[in-house]
């Protein structure tokens, strides 16, 4: 559903970790819609290569995110350095992406059906979308760790949705770690989307026009519900939320007998 | 100079229980911050960059095996529990906190370069900056003690720019310390808290004795009945008043050596320390979750009542522009909070399971296939020449890490790969 990256600067070369959601219950709902996955794949991996031909020292890695795993996909680094891009180049980083792929989603698969069948019926499940992060903000690392001495990296996140609604934790995430966040309206381009907004560096980012949100959604879900609220009742104990005034807390099982005092406090400036 | 003092200050409780290794820290640390050392020249400890082997050639410091040491003995002395893997330590999240500032001659003595209570000052800045990032709902409030009187410095407050515009005034030196001063004041301000949070003072004591107006064991027993949790950092000697404090409140009490190592004891106050339950109510808090604006909204913000384009929060009750988040609405006193503030304490309660170690020669004495990169940075795991080298293993998930990934799991990002990578294993 969305095509997440962080990036990391050093004048203007670029390290690119892409975060390609492959959940097929996501994927196989949309064949008939709007961007069937084999499209989607066509577009992105010309944005992959454009982006390795923007500058002779980008880095890209790409890092499948499933229902059940996440796993390395391509790593341009290991692959012990391009000297020339010609076109036996881009078809060989081509064929090498789409078939670690293909392994991956079947591996994904498989594993899904060792575990809960109960839930992988109903509509769907999400993706692992923490546990790609995870990995790609430790690679993050490991690279300024080996690189020259620099302070916290900045990672931008940068969001992409090919989904129909909007992601509000990744409304979240790239507003709060000053990347893009983008849901583009006519997907059969979303090679150009890809190519004109993410593609640009962070140096240059201070002087482009890109597309900003509406608004950000800052609300949070509700623990017993999971809807969402932007009124709630706030566990002092485990910081929990919950729509309705409880007795018992849930998840730390603190008494919650006391009436709520509604936040007043005397001393004011 | 300050290399002969140390010998006489006090150097009780500090966490590293061995001044060799300290010093050896220090040294590494000077290393690394050669470029900005205020010209303090360090030079004088720079013989302790190295070590003898057992042959009695001197070799510099492995470095990177003694930060992963050192960030072992810091991690498991912090959950110090038995190593249940379900042990979850309350905690105090929601937290009130004043800190004390020693004003009096004492604190313009210059054996902390330049002066005891510009490092002082320069610490607390970083001190509050950390606080309100690990404790985003919590308040701080400054009080300093000059000429034996308390005054407070700053009213609590939720957001760190008014504590550390007032820090960086001039703060001048004289007079004597007052500890039952500090004590009263704050314990006057700490009773009209709302009850569900905790309360907390720190106290950082440079002078060697205190000034009292009248019997500050009565004081002690107050705060202690009013459940205030009171930690003293020292940084001339360790002073038994301070002890007996801390002990009856619940709270630590640590004598610094030098300016790094204060600044590490300030700093381990910034995670919430564990809770007694009975010191706080346990409350249902009524918080609203506002959106932030479009970019073109223009209107009129509560906080400054100046005119505001763009951006800025909507209190959810009564439609007020908020600027930025943590706030209390200003009209209906609503606190407003944004889920990113509150899953920024999550990992307080839920901390990652420390990795077990594990050397590569043993899993293979097993017979397992050793995996050979690292599962989070894909940094090759085998080791180069005959340095043993050691990875660490998620003990849920089973994962192989390298050790600087170890350090940086369970340091910043609070989330170990390997066990949200993977649906099939219960949270």
């Amino acid at each position: 559903m969305t095509a997440a990256q962080s990036k990391l600067y050093s004048d203007d070369v670029s390290l690119i970790v892409v975060l390609l959601d492959t959940n097929p219950f996501f994927w196989a709902a949309s064949t008939s819609g709007n961007l069937p996955f084999s499209n989607f794949l066509n577009q992105v991996i010309p944005f992959l290569n454009s982006l390795l031909l923007l500058n002779q020292h980008n880095q890209v890695v790409l890092i499948a995110t499933g229902v059940n795993s996440c796993d390395y996909i391509y790593d341009s680094a290991e692959a012990g350095g391009r000297n020339s891009i010609d076109a036996a180049n881009v078809a060989a980083i081509s064929s090498t992406i789409l078939n670690r792929l293909e392994n991956f989603v079947t591996k994904d698969a498989r594993l899904a059906k060792g575990s809960d069948k109960a839930a992988a019926g109903g509509n769907g499940i999400s993706s692992l979308l923490s546990g790609s992060l995870s990995i790609a903000l430790c690679y993050i690392q490991r690279v300024f760790r080996s690189g020259a001495r620099h302070p916290e990296p900045r990672v931008p996140i940068d969001s992409c949705i090919v989904g129909p609604q909007h992601s509000a934790f990744l409304q979240q995430a790239s507003y709060i770690t000053g990347g893009v966040y983008l849901k583009p309206q006519h997907l059969d381009g979303l090679f150009q989307y890809l190519a004109a907004v993410f593609a640009s560096d962070l140096q240059s980012r201070s002087f482009l026009r890109l597309p900003k949100p509406v608004g950000v959604d800052f609300r949070a879900s509700c623990f017993c519900h999971k809807k969402t609220i932007d009124m709630g009742y706030v566990c002092s104990v485990c910081l929990s939320i919950f729509c309705k005034h409880q007795k018992m807390c849930s998840t730390c099982g603190s008494d919650l007998n006391q009436s709520p005092p509604d936040s007043t406090r005397v001393s004011r400036s | 100079m300050s290399g002969g003092v140390a010998a006489i200050r006090g150097g009780f409780d500090h966490p590293m229980g061995g001044d060799g290794e300290r010093k050896k820290r220090r040294a590494e640390e000077e290393e690394e911050d050669d470029e900005d050392n205020d010209g303090r020249g360090m030079d004088a400890w720079a013989w302790e960059a190295l070590q003898e082997d057992e042959a009695g050639l001197l070799r510099p410091l492995d470095s990177k095996t003694l930060v992963h040491a050192q960030y072992r003995k810091r991690l498991l002395l912090r959950s110090s529990a038995p190593s249940s893997s379900s042990s979850r330590i309350q905690k105090g999240l929601i937290r009130y906190l004043y800190v004390v500032f020693d004003l009096s001659r004492a604190a313009s003595e210059t054996d902390y370069r330049p002066s005891r209570m510009v490092v002082v000052a320069k610490c607390a800045e970083a001190f509050i900056r950390e606080f309100f990032d690990q404790n985003p709902l919590s308040h701080i409030g400054l009080v300093t003690i000059k000429d034996g009187v308390a005054q407070r410095l700053t009213d609590i407050g939720g957001s760190p720019e008014s504590q550390i515009k007032a820090l960086m005034g001039k703060l001048e030196c004289s007079g004597d310390a007052s500890l039952q001063n500090a004590l009263e004041l704050v314990h006057g301000y700490l009773n009209q808290i709302p009850s569900y949070g905790h309360r907390e003072v720190l106290i950082l004591y440079s002078a060697l004795n205190t000034c009292d107006p009248g019997d500050i064991m009565e004081t002690i027993q107050k705060c202690k009945q009013a459940k205030i949790r009171c930690s003293v950092i020292g940084l001339a000697a360790e002073i038994f008043i301070c002890k007996h404090l801390c002990e009856e409140t619940g709270g630590s009490y640590t004598v610094a050596l030098d300016e790094s190592h204060f600044k590490e004891l300030l700093l381990e106050h910034a995670p919430p320390p564990p809770a007694i339950a009975e010191y706080a109510a346990a409350n249902l808090i009524k918080m609203g979750f506002p959106q932030r604006g479009a970019e073109g909204v223009i209107s009129i913000c509560s906080c400054h009542k100046e005119i505001k384009v763009g951006g800025g929060y909507t209190c959810p009750r009564c439609k007020a522009r908020v600027c930025e988040l943590p706030a209390e609405c200003k009209i209906c006193g609503l606190t407003l909070v944004s889920s990113p503030h509150l899953a920024r304490s999550y990992h307080h309660l839920f901390p990652v399971t420390p990795f077990d170690e594990v050397s590569s020669m043993f899993s293979s004495k097993l017979n397992q296939k050793a995996p050979q990169t690292c599962y989070s940075c894909q940094e090759s795991l085998a080791g180069h020449g005959n340095k043993s080298n050691l990875h660490v293993t998620c003990p849920k998930c089973n994962q192989h890490f390298c050790l600087n990934c170890d350090i940086y799991i369970h340091e910043s990002l609070h989330n170990c790969p390997g066990c949200e990578s993977h649906r099939s294993l219960p949270m």
